[in-house]
């Protein structure tokens, strides 16, 4: 535990990536084998399940601190992060016993998971007891959740590729898919050269960036291919032996939530995979983010909401046929073949996504202009002859997606942010004006964001809810309405569970509106006016 | 009734009226007409220390204890100031005010004030740690305690500043060993000194900002400080790489620091406690060193003061006196414009 607890230490004290790696690809080195395992599952969200709920966790910090819950509890508001602010209170009392392994500490929780309250009590605390500050910290935030230490899956594989000296793609691949830390050694997962057994593996997502300048800078037309950016889930679908596999870009295995596929499954043939876009498709038209949102946390679903929210594959890439790995063809040939292997399935679960025809890039504006009638947001832009990538690189994909809509509105409440942003109010929530029966104007809560200001915009904002707070809400505080701020977002619809009775997509603030009073901010009505119908 | 019990205690008082009271002005002993530490001018008004929320300019007379008048003086330019001795005694209208150590930072004070057999403490900012730098604080008695509470919360406990100091030493020598110059902000008055006190002088060379030589220079005459060389013009970057730089945090991202890479940076604050408010700060190394009481801290100094009343003035106000109502004080907040240790580097250099 100590090693690990240094090298979580040492990722979180610098932001500088090439000393990250550096410092991962040393513990790689030298960690044990079932530790290193145990590290690369956690380094790409695979951890255990939580074996004590947070609840608990307050309660049993607080009494070992000896202090009250509100106070245990307000110190967790303004510290943000609850490991963090467990191994601040709680006093490091009995002396450090042997060193436990990260392995060791991993397997305790797999066990704490299935007893008794007391049992969890007395291990917590006696553990809190003993670590060190830093330790401390870090087994609590094996407990409670990620580390956000700017470690991505992507920056973990680089520096076990640097510590093992096997290729970064390969490793990529290896790390893939339905491993347990538990029951497999790192001569298994990392090492050996496997051929069976592979069947769910997805391939690594390639992805897009936003397109940087122009369109005439990408050069000819004639070597691109345009399609519209659907708003749903990004997923690849893939049959093996029989069996259906469903992944989405987050590397999770979800093909129970889709269980309508498993209706086609014999009309697709072995040895294929998709890429494409999760869409809801209500009585033939696409459904709003808002109506997949039911769908995506659903583990088992009902018969009801399978009918209510039906969900289609988009496809728009095709990665492997007849168990062949295509990623090398050109985009064009893939695509020739992605037409076949959907015309054979014939089924509405996969339709493709359609080609956007245009002679010159100024078409494409127009098209673009008006992806909001397709129910997509925005362009996607393809070179014809590019393979199929891993991960985000710049050249082949673009990502052209429509400016956001927006708003202007007022600011009414603010709490603090969490992390990196634990002592400032950082998350807002903004009000729209709506007039009342009697005629009179009131502000109605619309939405929230935490996101688009700068730093010094952040502070000075911070600066003005701190000297024009009306009333404390635990972590909340109302504030004088008094700020205006132009939210963008992605899309918008009616539902019944806000109380503006809309609800937007990825709300962020654009700008800080410093020239306008808050009579000026929009109204509800000019909202409900930009739903598309 | 005289005097506006809005703004004062219900305690026991002469003539109904709060020993201390906080008006817009500042806290105000209207028994003898003067002010502690009033944040608009006034007339007469008891400094305890000299960081500027303290330390306004504009009041036509000054009084403080005698370490902190070249301090006030280098700060506030020619001001009318007298300087007092610790636990001297002065009276006004029958009033007796004294001077006691605070620990804070040099020529650090609290007030106390007493009428009638009943006595008040004004804190200032304080730390009971033993810096190595200033007067020690000193436990005084007292019925009322108005208490700072900067790092009021539980999650606030300071290590030892020998672990501490240790610790900065050898990320100093670890930079060397890189040949890289080690530059740490630390507030220009106070932190400052606190660090170049306990530097291991045998590592190497110890370089300041401006606003760091000058304080340190005033503060010569008091305390002994290891050599140091300000950065000028003239500085070359290869004579800083392994040597340390002392600088006030607003140099921060400055174009100053940037002509010493490659450098590592480091802040010594308690802030640093906080994983968030180091990676804010965007340094590489956060050292946690206050000089202010951590939450142990506060709550030995109010039980020591023996006070049944406590008024808290800046910090995590809220939470703290409802946590001592909780222990069955009679606590409550005052708003001042003081603004203890700052997370960011808003704090006016001068």
């Amino acid at each position: 535990m100590k090693a690990f607890a240094a090298l979580i230490k040492q990722l979180d004290t610098t932001n500088k990536t090439t000393v990250k790696v550096r410092a991962l690809a040393e513990y790689f080195r030298s960690a044990s084998d079932t530790d290193k395992v145990w590290t690369i599952a956690l380094l790409s969200h695979r951890r255990p399940s939580r074996p004590v709920n947070t609840t608990l966790l307050r309660a049993y910090a607080a009494e070992l601190a000896q202090i009250d819950l509100w106070l245990f509890e307000d110190s967790y508001h303004i510290v943000g992060d609850l490991a963090e602010t467990i191994a601040l209170v709680v006093p490091q009392t009995a002396e450090k016993e042997k060193e436990r392994s990260l392995t060791d500490y991993l397997n305790d929780m797999i066990w704490l998971k299935k007893e008794e309250d007391l049992v969890k009590k007395e291990y917590l605390q006696r553990e809190w007891s003993k670590l060190p500050y830093y330790e401390r910290f870090v087994f609590t935030k094996l407990l409670t959740g990620g580390f956000r230490i700017g470690v991505s899956q992507k920056l973990m594989t680089r520096s076990l590729s640097m510590a093992t000296e096997i290729d970064e793609d390969i490793l990529a691949y290896k790390l893939m898919g339905n491993w347990k830390p538990q029951s497999i050694s790192f001569q298994e997962l990392v090492l050996d050269e496997r051929s069976g057994d592979q069947d769910s593996k997805p391939y690594p997502f390639y992805l897009a960036y936003a397109l940087e300048g122009e369109l005439p800078a990408l050069g000819s037309v004639d070597d691109w291919y345009a399609e519209h950016k659907w708003d749903g889930i990004r997923g690849q679908l893939i049959k093996r032996s029989g069996a259906i596999f469903i992944w989405t870009r987050g590397e999770e295995l979800v093909t129970d939530r889709y269980p309508e596929f498993e209706t086609i499954c014999a009309d697709i043939p072995d040895g294929t995979v998709f890429d494409g876009e999760l869409l809801p498709m209500i009585d033939g038209k696409i459904g709003t983010f808002n109506d997949l949102q039911k769908r995506i946390g659903r583990r088992t679903v009902s018969k009801a909401l399978l009918k209510k929210v039906p969900v289609i594959l988009r496809a728009y890439d095709l990665l492997e046929v007849d168990g062949i790995d295509l990623r090398a063809d050109a985009f064009m040939e893939r695509r020739i073949k992605l037409e076949g292997v959907v015309q054979k399935v014939d089924n509405p679960l996969i339709d493709i996504s359609p080609l956007v025809e245009f002679e010159e890039w100024t078409a494409l504006e127009n098209v673009r202009a008006k992806a909001r009638d397709m129910k997509s947001e925005g362009l996607m832009l393809k070179r014809k002859d590019a393979p199929y990538r891993i991960g985000r690189k710049k050249g082949d994909w673009w990502k052209w997606k429509l400016d956001p809509m927006c708003i202007d509105a007022v600011l009414t409440y603010a709490m603090r942010g969490h992390g990196r942003r634990s002592n400032l109010f950082t998350d807002y929530t903004f009000a729209l004006w709506r007039e009342t029966e009697t005629g009179e104007r009131e502000l109605v809560t619309f939405a929230k964001a935490y996101s688009g200001l700068t730093d010094k915009e952040f502070r000075a904002v911070d600066k003005f809810i701190k000297s024009n707070t009306i009333e404390r809400f635990g972590p909340v505080r109302s504030v004088v309405p008094e700020l205006v701020f132009e939210i963008g977002f992605e899309a918008i619809a009616p539902s019944s569970r806000h109380k503006s009775g809309i609800a937007t997509r990825f709300p962020r603030i654009l700008r800080w509106r410093q020239d306008k009073k808050i009579e000026e901010a929009n109204t509800l009505d000019d909202l409900k006016a930009m739903i598309v119908e | 009734m005289t005097g506006d019990t809005k703004l004062g205690f219900n305690i026991k008082t002469n003539k109904d009226q709060p020993l201390l009271v906080f008006n817009e002005r500042g806290i105000y002993c209207p028994q003898a007409d003067l002010y502690i530490d009033a944040w608009k001018p006034v007339h007469r008004c008891i400094i305890t220390h000299g960081h500027s929320d303290h330390a306004k300019f504009g009041h036509k007379y000054y009084l403080t204890h005698h370490f902190n008048v070249p301090i006030i003086r280098h700060r506030l330019g020619n001001i009318a100031v007298k300087g007092i001795e610790w636990g001297e005694v002065f009276t006004v209208k029958g009033v007796k005010f004294s001077l006691h150590p605070a620990g804070h930072v040099i020529g650090s004070s609290q007030v106390r004030v007493e009428y009638k057999g009943e006595v008040w403490v004004f804190t200032g900012d304080y730390k009971l740690q033993d810096d190595g730098v200033c007067q020690p604080w000193e436990p005084v008695k007292c019925h009322a305690l108005i208490t700072e509470c900067t790092f009021g919360l539980p999650a606030f406990n300071w290590r030892p500043q020998q672990e501490v100091m240790q610790d900065i030493n050898s990320w100093w020598a670890d930079n060397k060993t890189e040949e890289k110059t080690s530059v740490i902000f630390a507030y220009s008055l106070g932190k400052a000194q606190r660090i170049l006190k306990h530097l291991n002088v045998d590592q190497g060379k110890i370089y300041t900002h401006g606003a760091i030589e000058k304080m340190t220079e005033v503060l010569r005459s008091i305390v002994d400080f290891p050599p140091t060389e300000l950065i000028t013009r003239d500085t070359k970057k290869q004579e800083l790489l392994g040597n340390i730089v002392i600088a006030p945090p607003s140099a921060h991202g400055s174009p100053w620091i940037r002509k010493m890479v490659p450098f590592e940076t480091a802040s010594a604050s308690g802030w640093m406690a906080f994983r968030g408010a180091r990676r804010r700060r965007a340094v590489d190394r956060g050292f946690v060193l206050s000089d202010h009481c951590d939450w142990q801290a506060l709550l030995k100094a109010i039980k020591t003061s023996g006070a049944e009343k406590v008024i808290c003035t800046h910090g995590y106000t809220d939470i703290f006196s409802k946590y001592l109502r909780s222990i069955g004080l009679d606590a409550r907040t005052e708003k001042t414009q003081y603004e203890g240790e700052l997370l960011e580097a808003e704090k006016v250099e001068v």
